[in-house]
């Protein structure tokens, strides 16, 4: 008995922050989101289902979709880039692997903005991708990449690709190989050994990276203001609008609501689908 | 012949992944020494922007923010994530499930999500905004970092070695500072590394919880994109890159010196 009363002593801070800095906030959110927004500034304390019919205005409709298709396109390319490097990656000498593994894991660390400013230079209309291009005679003028969808997207691509690239890692690297071996002795080619066996042994790291890649690109609102140059509306643009510009903080909390109840979604999907109770790759 | 062939294509796009992973940052650290103020253009080698960098006021104390901000937050999620951790192993309490999966809420819900949870329940408090809201949100996304990592290195533990401390008379407050802390100090370093690096890297959350009066190096930063470019910032990026590698190499000692040092890790992982 004593020794639990001391045991409570060490998760009490955890439980703390936990519960006030957690749980408390996201209560008062979803309780936020079916207030009534005032006339200037605030709430009133009217419940309302106003805040979420807002949602289904063509204008944020249109945001949503812009949005998930975003996100989606994101997940196919960087699944397309991941698979086969988190693959090659598994199959690489140990020494060689330790290096690659360190090689993906250093932009983690370092800052996000950054290695999205050096996209800015990189494809800017004087830019070094332009500039380089143009001296070649590929091109005679610089092409708009900056500023566009397909800077964003490929901002996107980028900042999240390690996020495909370790669970894939993770499940090809403790695959059993014996059964591709089986499957090539009974005869099946290497390819079709790979789409029969491997692919399907490896499906719950594709899928883990489907999560940690989809759920985050919503929310990156930084990556469409600054390669997108302000004009590609996403839900976290919108949700950032909507708390700082428009001070309509219900509607804020609807979307956060929304996204959140959206969130949850993928990964239940996800461990329903897996069996899983934890996103492969991570700790 | 074939198998050889394969070898090659796999790791040419290995290298060509790699390669696009770090031109962007490479181009910042070259940018940094461009005498040229407009960065199409290259001309000479200066490190004038670095100086230039230091005496800039706003930069300097925006800098200075960050650093106290990442060292407040992650000296107080290292305490919290790695006691509670330990307690969490141990003990059997109530809604253990609930507060496991919660803490790690923050860090699995999109960072737009708690930035805005964080500036509604703040003004809800009517707290300042500045350095405590900043203080307190990053604590609330450092402590899941702490917490799993160390959670993990506890699991590898052999808890007999603990019970023998227990059956030879330590007390349990002894037993967690002469046997279980030692053990995990690494993972508890390593776990405290990866948040100083987390709190350093936020633009997200940072932005909605900070007052008009305080900056911190990625908020800073951010804006000075926004409005334009000012080769200071790719000096400051670099110094910030600079800073990075240092942290990463210093966890990676920390790792290796485990292996090295510790030969308890190899009994106790049997």
């Amino acid at each position: 008995m004593k020794r639990r009363s001391k045991a409570w002593i060490l998760v009490a801070p955890l439980y703390l922050v936990t519960i006030v800095l957690v749980f408390l906030p996201l209560i008062y959110i979803v309780a936020l989101s079916f207030l009534k927004k005032d006339v200037l500034w605030g709430v009133t304390n009217e419940w309302t289902l106003g805040n979420y019919r807002q949602m289904l205005d063509p204008v944020y409709l249109k945001t949503f979709v812009d949005s998930l298709k975003l996100a989606f396109a994101t997940t196919v390319i960087t699944t397309l880039l991941g698979y086969p490097f988190g693959y090659f990656m598994a199959k690489l000498p140990p020494r060689w692997r330790n290096l690659c593994m360190l090689l993906v894991v250093v932009p983690f660390w370092t800052n996000a903005l950054i290695r999205i400013y050096g996209w800015m230079i990189l494809l800017r209309a004087k830019g070094v991708l332009n500039t380089a291009l143009m001296a070649l005679g590929i091109l005679s003028q610089p092409m708009k990449i900056l500023y566009t969808y397909s800077a964003v997207l490929i901002g996107m691509v980028y900042s999240l690709l390690p996020f495909m690239i370790l669970p894939v890692y993770n499940s090809v690297e403790k695959m059993d190989w014996s059964l591709v071996e089986a499957s090539r002795d009974l005869g099946a080619t290497a390819i079709e050994a790979f789409f029969t066996v491997t692919l399907k042994l490896t499906l719950p790291g594709v899928l883990s990276g489907f999560v940690l890649v989809f759920v985050p690109s919503i929310g990156l609102f930084f990556i469409s203001d600054l390669l997108g140059g302000g004009k590609i509306m996403l839900v976290g643009n919108l949700i950032k609008n909507q708390l700082l510009q428009a001070r309509d903080w219900p509607f804020g909390a609807a979307l956060s609501v929304v996204m959140m109840l959206l969130t949850l979604l993928i990964i239940l999907l996800y461990r329903k689908i897996t069996g899983a109770k934890d996103l492969e790759g991570f700790f | 012949m074939k198998g050889k062939k394969k070898f090659h294509f796999s790791s040419l796009y290995l290298i060509l992944v790699l390669l696009l992973m770090y031109l962007p940052v490479v181009m910042v650290v070259i940018y940094s020494f461009n005498a040229s103020k407009s960065d199409a253009v290259w001309g000479g080698f200066t490190l004038a922007w670095y100086g230039k960098m230091f005496q800039n006021r706003s930069l300097m104390d925006a800098l200075r923010n960050s650093l106290l901000l990442a060292v407040a937050s992650c000296a107080v999620s290292a305490v919290i994530g790695t006691i509670g951790a330990v307690g969490i192993v141990q003990g059997d309490f109530k809604a253990k499930g609930i507060i496991e999966n919660g803490a790690m809420l923050p860090i699995m819900v999109p960072e737009i999500i708690l930035g805005m949870v964080f500036l509604a329940f703040f003004s809800l408090l009517r707290l300042p905004f500045g350095m405590l809201t900043l203080i307190i949100a990053h604590t609330t996304f450092c402590v899941p970092y702490i917490f799993i990592v160390v959670k993990g290195r506890l699991a590898g533990l052999d808890r007999s070695i603990g019970e023998a401390a227990r059956d030879l008379g330590a007390t349990e407050m002894r037993m967690f500072f002469d046997i279980t802390l030692p053990l995990i100090a690494p993972a508890v370093a390593s776990g405290t590394l990866l948040a100083f690096a987390m709190s350093l890297d936020d633009v997200v959350i940072s932005f909605f919880v900070t007052g008009a009066q305080t900056n911190t190096l990625p908020i800073k930063i951010y804006s000075q994109i926004k409005l334009g470019v000012s080769p200071e910032i790719n000096a400051l990026c670099t110094v910030m890159l600079l800073c990075t590698f240092l942290l990463i190499c210093l966890s990676g000692w920390i790792g290796r010196g485990r292996k090295k040092r510790n030969p308890i890790k190899e009994e106790t992982n049997l």
